[in-house]
């Protein structure tokens, strides 16, 4: 993953063509929330924050010196002291005054770091899985879990893959009854968006708060 | 600097991230979030400023950005963009929008906003 840090970005083109609203965060913006999209390499990350996101998906590297290099295999990597972590995400204005942001990343336990920056203030996480390497998702669900971030399941649907009932699919991944689990199209807006929408409501539903407070 | 005997990858800058930050690895303050957002005063001279302290005031000055866009738009580490940023907060040249904190997982006002935005996508 260190030597090849773009490879993960979809060969789909992103869908943001069609409603740039600017570089810059609207003048009106007071709060920025934060949702995660995680899951195993390849699974889509980058092309679900792509449909989605109103600027062109950016591109961060995060040097990692310590917790990666103890891992990684150097053997044959003369001078390589550190790796580097690649993090993709989008924006997504939803008021006059709330942007989102959505960060795509890895979800391997070795980059810590990366994600004790990435999770803090973090609303909750969207796993996106692949049914042809459910268990490939373990990891990714099992460092959520250690980091307390509530998260749903979207299954994103790859041409090919193994049909198989969400019933299937919940027992395969071991997920809680009240974990939602959802099929997503990841290139597309409208599906991406009612992913997403399911882990809000069950966010909502978990602060036991279903119904707005009342503004300040 | 010479490059020395380290490879450097074709996509990487041609300053190493060391002499962007003068040598620190830590920003002077702790407080920055990858959504915080930030807003370049405009009455401020750029002078003294460092190469990328100065893109970094160009790109936040027609409006405001956050931290991890900065850090995307100047293909600049995260970790590193911290550092300046601190810097620039020091100086007065950047100033973080109102005191309002980045969502707190708890706030149910924010999920129902979220929420709501979401549904008008559709």
């Amino acid at each position: 993953m260190g030597s090849a840090p773009s490879s993960d970005r979809g060969a789909v083109g992103h869908a943001a063509a069609g409603h740039h609203s600017g570089v810059h965060v609207g003048p009106g913006v007071r709060t920025a929330a934060k949702l995660l999209v995680v899951g195993h390499f390849a699974v889509g990350k980058t092309t679900f924050v792509g449909a989605l996101s109103e600027i062109r998906p950016l591109h961060t590297e995060e040097l990692m010196t310590q917790a990666g290099a103890l891992v990684d295999d150097l053997a044959g990597v003369s001078g390589k002291t550190t790796t580097t972590v690649a993090m993709d995400f989008g924006r997504l204005t939803l008021s006059d005054s709330l942007v989102l942001y959505l960060f795509g990343a890895p979800g391997q336990h070795r980059f810590t770091r990366l994600w004790q920056d990435m999770t803090r203030g973090a609303l909750g996480a969207l796993v996106l899985a692949d049914t042809r390497r459910l268990s490939s998702s373990f990891d990714v669900m099992g460092v959520l879990e250690e980091l307390a971030i509530p998260y749903a399941v979207a299954v994103n649907e790859f041409p090919g893959a193994p049909a198989h009932t969400l019933d299937e699919i919940r027992e395969a991944l071991d997920l809680l009854d009240e974990t939602p689990l959802v099929r997503c199209d990841a290139r597309d807006r409208a599906s991406s968006a009612r992913a997403l929408i399911a882990l809000v409501e069950y966010l909502q539903s978990r602060t036991g708060h279903a119904r707005p407070l009342e503004q300040a | 600097m010479t490059p020395g005997s380290r490879r450097r990858r074709p996509d990487r800058g041609l300053v190493r991230p060391y002499v962007v930050t003068e040598g620190r690895a830590c920003p002077t303050r702790n407080t920055l979030d990858l959504v915080t957002l930030l807003i370049a005063a405009d009455d401020l001279p750029l002078t003294g400023l460092n190469p990328e302290k100065r893109r970094l005031m160009e790109l936040c000055r027609p409006g405001a950005l956050s931290v991890a866009e900065v850090a995307g738009h100047l293909s600049l580490p995260v970790s590193v963009v911290k550092v300046l940023i601190a810097d620039l907060m020091d100086s007065g040249h950047i100033v973080t929008r109102a005191a309002i904190p980045s969502a707190q997982p708890s706030d149910a006002r924010i999920l129902q906003e979220v929420l709501d935005g979401l549904r008008s996508l559709l």
